[in-house]
Order: C-alpha cells, then structure tokens, then sequence
C-alpha cells in the first residue's frame, strides 16, 4: 500500500515535471509553430537566475517564481527582436538559428560562471510515507506543473488576449484587418513562451545541480513532448507528458534512470511512428 | 550552380587541388600538422554525407552522429575480436548504412515530415548515446570487447594493410588513405548525381509529389540516399577512430550533429564542395579559438550559426559563386 502510494507520487511527479520543462515550447511551438532549440538554455538561464537571486539574499520563492520568469522573458524578447522575427514561416531556419543560439548562451554562460557546478537546496523538507523516505519538494512540482497547464488553459480560453493570440496565430491576415498588429502579438507570445521556460527552469533548480550545458538535458525531452503531443497546447503536452511520465518511471522504478529514459525515447519514435500528427492530431483535436 | 567555371572546369580545377594536396602536402608539412589536417579531412568526409543527404536528398538529419559513431563503434569492437582490419573497416561501412536503412524505411513509408524526421533522427542519436554511456558495467561486452561506457574503448588494433596485420598504417599513410577516400566518395557522389539515379533524387527534392506522380517511388530513392549517407558517415567514424585510436560515446553526442549541421550550412547547401570547405575552415577556427581563452568556443560557433541563417542563408560556396560570375559579367 505504501508503495503503491511512492509510485502514484513518482509518477505524478514525472507528469509534472515534464509538463513544465514542455510548457514554454509548447506555447512558442503549439501557437507559433517556431522550434525554439534554444528552449533548454532558456530553462538553463532560469536557473541560474533564480540562484544567483538567492544567493543575493532574496526569497527563494520569489527568486523562482517571479525573478526568473522575468529575466528570462526579458531575454526571450530580445531574441525575438534579434533573430527569431525575420525566420517566421521559415521552420527550418528557425531551429538552425536557434541552435545556433543555444551554443551560443551554452558558452556565454561557461564565460560567466565557469564550467562547473553551482546549486541551491530545496526549501521543503522531506516527509514520510510507511517506511517510505519521500522528498517534499516533489509534491511543490506536480502542485506548480498542474497550476501552469491549468494557467495556460484559462489564459487561452478565457480572456480576450488569448482569444487575441489564438486568433492571430489562425489567421494573421485576418487578426490584421481586424485592427490587431499580428508582429506584436507574435512578439509577446514568444516573450511569454521564454518567461514560462524561466519559471519552468527556477522551479526545478533546486532538484539538480547546474552546469552551463543543462539545457541540453531538457531539450531533447521537452522537444519530444510537444511534438508528440501535437499541435494543442495544453492538451497535448498533458497527454503526451502523462504518457512518458509513466513510462519513463515505471521503467526507472524497475530498472535504472538511463533505461528510464531509454524507454521514453523508443517510445516516443514508436508514438510518432504510428501518429505522425501527435497525439492530438488523433485525439482531442478540438482542444486548446 | 552559378559558378563562373563551366562545370567541367570547375571539377577538373577540383580534382587537380586534391590531387596536388594528396601528393604534396605530406613532403611540405611535419608528421604532426599533418595528422592534425588528418582529423579535418576525416571530418569534412562526415560534413559530405550530411551535405549529400540534406543538400540534394532534401533529408535534415539533426543526428548524422548515430552512423558517424556506430561506424567507429562497429570498427573498434570489430577490431578487438578479428584483430586484422579489412573485415571491420568493411563491416563498420555496411552496418551504418544497414542501420541507416532500416531507419530511413520506417521514417519514409511512414511519410513524416521534416520537423518529424528531424526529432526521429535526434533522438535516435540520443538514445545510442545513453545507451553506449551506460554500459561501463563489465557485463557488456561484444566478444573480447568491453563496451567501457562513458570511459570509451582504448587501445584496438589500427587499420593495417590488406591481409597483414602486422604492418599498420604510419600516420603519412593515414593521410593518403583520408585524403584518397575523400578525393573517391567526392566524385563518386558527382557521379551519382549526374547519373539516372542522382537526378530522381535531385527532382524529389525540388518537388516531392510531382516526382511522385510521374511514377517514381519517392519512399524508395529517399531510403537509399539515407543509406549511402549513412554509409558514408560509417566510414567517416572508421577514420576517426583510428586516428585517435579511441572512441567514446562523445561521438554519437548531439554536439557531433549540430557541429555536422554548422559546417554544410556555413559550407553551402546543395553542393559538395561546400560541406568539405566548411568542415575545414570551422575546425581551423576551432583550433584557433582552442589556443586562447578569452572568448568561448561554443559561443562562437553558435554567433557564426545565427549569423549565416541570418545573413548567408545560402552558406560560403553557393554566394562565392555568384559573387564571381556576377564579377565575371561585369
């Protein structure tokens, strides 16, 4: 009983984290079609920033939540400005430019800190379960990961930017007509998609020491949700992060870490194999 | 192709350089300059089978590292166990492009677009890259070869002459091989170009679905150009590990693939000369960079990727060559 409870946590907390590591591709690809390969350092960058924060004295909570989203919203649009806006429609470009941009902050970052390993530590203690060790910090991920996908779904639907940004990404021509100015609103989206990876990379810094080439890490996984949840933002990274979360730690839990991720990688060619649309490219197609 | 030389010219003029570097430079330069352009030869013979594949087969491949390290896997692992190298060299060339095969068969009658294609082929390199980096435990082993995860495998046999195993290649004939095979698959892929075959896969390229409506099986000739591509990545990787003679599983790495992708499209897509000018001029940057400190090498590689998609889209060679026929005009 016990363990089933550690698996459901594990589990959960494999969703979360995948869905947040998603969650800025996922706008920035689901509305814009634009691969941004730079979307791990942007997670990378985050990091960074929620621990240089700390280590100047602010809040830990507001280091994550509020000054690395920041920060790297703010470089998002930089990038925008700079490089992403002269490639939209151009898919293939764009993700050789913005791989370009990730080595490119991969070594700007190496330049600043050093090649070597920098951390905070969690903020939530640990608690128990049966005879079970458990990390509270955990349960702090799978709680921010649902809160985010349920805060682009509410944003999205509900409220007339979203509607706005939605519409525009439809119809550009349109959106213009009607008096909306489809570059800002590209601009903007791209700012919110890097602000999120921001938040994403803040929150799961305390799991994990940070090097400058961390984003490597995330990118391929990120990657490999959004496109094999397809083009719904926020129901197909939650399918496809539900998917690979369970498979990545049932696999870990009975085997090792590596094999975990093995698994979710055969999974993902086999998935986008049999559905080369994406899950909801299939399935709930009508969803945000 | 807009170059001011008929092409004729242009291959003689080709053809002569890589001649005159295959002859000479062995008597002008020291034993170690030249492994050092050893190593770029063997890199711009990788950047030509992803120029072949991405600039005429129309197949972005984010993970040409997969073959590029399973040919210097098979042939180090091979090596061990055979101990004479014809066998290996010979079979680290087939199983990537074997590989490359199956792959390409699964991607192509699948009929996945190029973003897919894109993830499928990264991934497929990541999943090799953890795999061999996970295998330090002294249960993996192929033969007589331990498979030394994330340390690598050391100390194989290096390629000898044909049937002799006692007499390896010294380091000038390393250079004669590289060079000679780069000189080889460079005009062997020309050929392949300008025959039946090459120009079905240049009209695929151009346009999928008319190819396809006049009765060409696109999912075929996109196969066997992944395969060739694959194939001579495989030979590629052979050269590379025995150069250094080690390999680590650094060469299925995502770095190896982007460094690929930086050097065809600084190069110049859609030609062959391009990807080989690219290779050469990034790895002498990089060896520059190499020697001082100030300013990060991924940095720079990185500022000069943006920048050619930026400002160069076409890459080095194609903008020389209408550079110097509008010059011609003039």
């Amino acid at each position: 009983m016990d363990f089933a409870v550690v698996v459901i946590v594990e589990i959960l907390y494999a969703v979360a984290s995948l869905a947040l590591i998603a969650a800025g591709l996922a706008v920035v690809f689901g509305m814009m079609r634009v691969i941004n390969l730079a979307h791990g350092e942007f997670l990378m960058l985050g990091g960074y920033t929620a621990i240089v924060s700390v280590k100047a004295g602010i809040n830990i909570y507001v280091a994550m939540l509020v000054v690395a989203p920041i920060v790297v919203g703010a470089i998002g649009l930089i990038v925008e400005r700079l490089v992403i806006r002269f490639l939209y429609g151009r898919m293939l470009d764009t993700m050789l430019a913005t791989w370009g941009l990730s080595l490119l902050l991969t070594g700007l970052v190496t330049m600043i800190f050093g090649n070597t390993t920098t951390g905070i530590s969690t903020p939530i203690a640990g608690y128990r379960v049966g005879a079970y060790q458990l990390s509270g910090y955990n349960l702090f991920i799978i709680a921010a990961g649902f809160l985010v996908m349920a805060g682009i779904l509410l944003a999205l639907r509900y409220t007339r930017a979203g509607l706005i940004a939605r519409g525009a990404m439809q119809s550009s021509d349109m959106a213009s007509g009607l008096g909306h100015n489809p570059q800002r609103i590209y601009m903007i989206t791209f700012t919110v998609g890097a602000a999120l990876s921001g938040l994403a990379g803040g929150i799961l810094a305390p799991l994990t020491g940070l090097t400058p080439t961390t984003g490597g890490l995330y990118v391929a996984k990120a990657f490999i949700t959004v496109i094999s949840g397809g083009a719904a933002v926020v129901a197909g990274t939650l399918s496809s992060a539900t998917l690979f979360g369970t498979i990545t730690q049932v696999v870990t839990l009975s085997s090792t870490p590596v094999w975990g991720d093995v698994a979710m990688l055969i999974a993902a060619v086999i998935l986008l194999r049999l559905l080369p649309q994406g899950i909801t490219g299939r399935f709930f197609s009508r969803q945000v | 192709m807009t170059s001011g030389l008929s092409e004729r010219n242009r291959h003689l003029l080709v053809l002569a350089i890589g001649l005159v570097l295959l002859v000479g430079l062995p008597w002008v330069v020291d034993v170690v300059t030249l492994l050092e352009l050893t190593i770029y030869i063997v890199y711009a013979l990788f950047a030509l089978s992803l120029g072949f594949i991405w600039g005429h087969g129309g197949i972005l491949c984010f993970g040409q590292a997969a073959f590029f390290g399973l040919g210097a896997y098979t042939y180090a692992v091979a090596a061990i166990n055979v101990g004479e190298s014809s066998g290996p060299f010979l079979l680290a060339i087939l199983l990537p492009a074997a590989f490359a095969a199956l792959l390409g068969a699964m991607m192509f009658y699948g009929r996945l677009s190029d973003v897919y294609l894109g993830v499928i082929t990264l991934v497929v390199a990541l999943i090799l890259f953890k795999f061999v980096n996970s295998t330090a435990n002294e249960t993996y082993v192929i033969g007589d070869a331990r498979l030394g995860g994330f340390n690598g495998i050391p100390g194989f046999p290096t390629l000898n002459w044909p049937g002799d195993a006692g007499s390896p290649l010294m380091p000038d004939e390393m250079f004669y091989l590289a060079m000679g095979l780069l000189i080889a698959v460079y005009f062997g892929l020309h050929g392949l170009l300008r025959s039946r075959f090459g120009r079905i896969v240049v009209a695929i390229r151009e346009n999928e679905t008319r190819a396809e409506l006049l009765g060409y099986d696109v999912r075929l000739y996109k196969t066997a150009v992944f395969a060739i591509g694959g194939g001579i990545a495989g030979l590629a990787g052979v050269l590379f590990a025995n150069w250094g003679n080690f390999v680590s599983p650094g060469v299925f790495g995502l770095a190896q693939s982007a460094t690929a992708i930086i050097w065809v499209i600084v190069g110049g897509l859609g030609t062959l000369i391009g990807p080989i000018v690219g290779a050469v001029l990034i790895q002498f940057l990089t060896t520059l960079l190499g020697q001082q400190s100030v300013v990060n090498n991924a940095f720079v590689l990185g500022a000069i990727l943006v920048l050619v998609v930026l400002l160069l889209p076409k890459g080095l060679m194609p903008t020389l060559g209408q550079l110097l026929s509008r010059g011609r005009r003039k």
